[in-house]
């Protein structure tokens, strides 16, 4: 379980995060709206522990723990996993080697990487030269081999075509653990409640909603978080009338 | 002609090199004791052997196509395995065909320096290895230079000869003994690639921390031939200056120049490459990486084309690992003919913290996401290069990687 208490954050001496509020329960997908440069990334990025996110007040607590002081490693030790929007080129690092690096559980990479349709990009240095879609498809491929409990994903699906958005509407689904064997004894529900992966995803476009059960949105507007409620909801809001009014309407 | 030579030798005696510090060679012993032939190479001292094979050299000479070990001032060892492939100590070839003589000297001059020049006024010695025409070696041929006497200069001159269609690949360990303090190794180095031959020289330099080095090499490439050199210093060490040149005589010659630098605080290094494009179709390529954990790396390179339809590229990145490194890289291009097409990039800095916690948010330590950053930076791709001598420079890079951490 993740839960933010009045999280502030300077980035490059501007307030970019303003008293940001938000759990996440376990087994729970939560959605984040917002306009470009509302401060999505940078919530993210504060979360993982990167260098330059300055926590001007609040607190970072990870199942029970406080984890805003802890280095990036420890605290994707402790189950915290990004995909990042922009990741950098490593060159000399193949993709195979940041492969291995991620797989900490002994998975089977190959066949991971053919799921992904990654299996001609093992000796190529780690997003050097990568396209739009092939970085997001290497981000989710390296989550997960490395099967965090909670998933930030910022923008999983922009730039992602027809047909690979499937594949990564699946990858998702799996790495949230939201796949219902079909010869399930259990309930759905029941199913669904064992389950405790949870994830924050990043959409502009909502489309990865139509592949994935999210449970909660939330809008992100000049650092500030408001209008939690159905995602879908959220989403035809902002289409109808815009982030200014759907803000305006909904917090009041 | 001989006695030109050792005009020109004499006018330059106290003559100083354009680059690196100026050393004093008056105060190195030129004449250190004398060693045995050794026929195995096992049965070398425990210091010498550790030193030797340090140096990338396989002591039982196994998969290798010739050997030849040069200890101090004396040649201590030297076999062939393969026929067509010649190795053998250059006072030895010299008497045996004035061929030889006529090799030495040619791309280097005698006046170039106070270090070419002691070098001519000295006796020869070094290797002269020669490749048959059509001759494919099916292994590298190894070659150590030892230096074992403390505060010895040691002068050596290897010619080495690729026939027309000949293929070799040559490795060259340079190394100290543990007695040894201080030391200068002059090496000068002449390389003829003909018609179609492919050579690829790989020098692994492991000197010792008071050392000062200055090689002179050149190579001449003719037509369709190709000249590959891999260079590798990443051990402590005083000062090596270095600017090998390469004349790109025939047309579709190819020249590529690879250097893995690592300069520990104290060192210095004054590393380049030049090459003149001289015919049409004539590539070149220079490669270098640098990192400074505190000391100071000069990386040069300079391409110069002379003819139209000829095409070079200079690469030189450089990585600081430490506040008080020095990289300065110089890279120079020199167009003489419109149709000549040169391009370089060059690139200083320490390592991006993006980069370190990229590989962090995967979980690994801040420490081990660095190293595997200079790891990848380390890992030149260098194309042409047979899966034995890719694992070699692998193996010295990876033996000296422990120190940098
Ligand atoms: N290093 C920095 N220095 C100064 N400003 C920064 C820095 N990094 C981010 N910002 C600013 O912080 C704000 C929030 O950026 P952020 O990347 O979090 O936005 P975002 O909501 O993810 O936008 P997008 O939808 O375009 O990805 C932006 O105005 C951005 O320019
Ligand atoms: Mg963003």
């Amino acid at each position: 379980m993740l839960n933010i208490e009045n999280l502030s954050v300077k980035v490059g001496g501007r307030e970019v995060l303003k008293n940001i509020n938000l759990t996440i329960n376990p087994g729970e997908i939560h959605i984040l709206f917002g306009p470009n440069g509302a401060g999505k990334t940078s919530l993210l990025m504060t979360l993982m522990g990167f260098q330059g996110y300055h926590v001007t007040s609040g607190l970072i607590i990870l199942d029970g723990e406080d984890i805003t002081r802890l280095p990036v490693n420890e605290r994707a030790k402790r189950g915290l996993g990004i995909s990042f929007q922009r990741p950098p080129t490593i060159r000399g690092l193949k993709t195979a080697q940041l492969l291995d690096i991620c797989n900490q559980h002994g998975q089977d990479i190959e066949k991971l990487s053919y799921d992904l349709a990654l299996q001609d990009f093992m000796d190529r240095d780690i997003n050097y030269g990568f396209s739009g879609g092939e970085i997001k498809r290497s981000e989710m491929l390296q989550l997960m081999l490395q099967k965090p409990s909670v998933a930030l994903l910022d923008e999983p699906e922009s730039g992602v075509d027809l047909e690979n958005i499937v594949i990564l509407g699946e990858a998702i689904n799996r790495l949230l653990n939201k796949i219902i064997p079909h010869n399930a004894i259990q309930s759905h529900k029941e199913i669904r409640e064992l389950r405790k992966e949870s994830g924050l995803i990043i959409t502009h476009t909502g489309h990865i909603l139509n592949y994935i059960e999210a449970d909660i949105g939330h809008v992100l507007y000049n650092g500030k978080l408001s209008c939690m409620g159905n995602p879908r909801e959220i989403l035809h809001c902002l289409e109808e009338i815009g982030y200014e009014e759907c803000i305006r309407c909904r917090s009041n | 002609m001989q006695k030109q030579l050792k005009e020109l030798a004499l006018s330059a005696k106290d003559k100083p090199a354009p680059y690196g510090l100026d050393i004093d060679i008056s105060g190195f012993d030129a004449k250190p004791q004398r060693h045995m032939y050794q026929e195995d190479l096992s049965k070398l001292g425990d210091e010498e052997r550790k030193a030797i094979e340090g140096a990338g050299l396989n002591l039982t000479c196994e998969g290798r196509s010739g050997s030849y070990v040069l200890m101090d001032r004396s040649m201590i060892h030297c076999n062939i395995v393969q026929p067509g492939v010649e190795v053998m100590d250059i006072a030895d070839a010299i008497k045996k065909s004035q061929n030889t003589a006529g090799y030495m000297w040619r791309l280097v001059s005698p006046d170039a320096d106070k270090y070419t020049s002691n070098a001519y006024l000295n006796p020869p010695q070094g290797y002269f290895i020669h490749i048959l025409p059509g001759t494919k070696a099916l292994y590298p041929v190894q070659a150590c230079l030892y230096m074992g006497h403390d505060r010895m200069v040691q002068y050596v001159h290897n010619v080495v000869v690729a026939e027309e269609g000949a293929e070799l690949d040559i490795i060259t360990g340079c190394t100290t003994g543990s007695s040894l303090h201080s030391g200068l190794h002059v090496g000068i180095s002449e390389f003829y690639v003909k018609k179609g031959a492919k050579v690829t020289f790989t020098m692994i330099h492991n000197w010792s921390e008071e050392v000062m080095v200055r090689p002179r090499t050149a190579v001449l490439v003719e037509e369709s031939g190709t000249f590959i050199s891999n260079y590798v210093s990443m051990h402590k060490v005083k000062s090596v200056q270095m600017y090998p040149v390469a004349q790109m005589k025939g047309e579709n010659s190819t020249a590529r120049f690879s250097s893995i630098l690592v300069a520990p605080s104290l060192s210095d290094l004054d590393i380049g490459a030049k090459v003149f494009l001289q015919a049409k179709g004539a590539r070149a390529e220079i490669i270098s990486r640098a990192i400074s954990t505190g000391g100071s790396i000069m990386a040069r390179g300079c391409l110069i084309g002379e003819v139209p339809e000829v095409k070079a590229h200079l690469e030189c990145r450089g990585l600081l690992l430490s506040e008080d490194g020095l990289i300065h890289a110089i890279p120079e291009l020199v167009g003489k003919k419109a149709g000549v097409d040169l391009s370089h990039e060059a690139a200083v800095g320490k390592i991006a913290q993006d980069e370190i916690e990229y590989l962090m948010a995967r979980g690994i330590s801040e420490s081990e996401a660095t190293s595997i950053i200079v790891r990848g930076f380390l890992n030149v791709e260098i194309e042409g290069l047979s899966a034995s001598l890719r694992s070699e420079i692998d193996k010295a890079v990876e033996e000296s990687e422990k120190d940098l951490f």
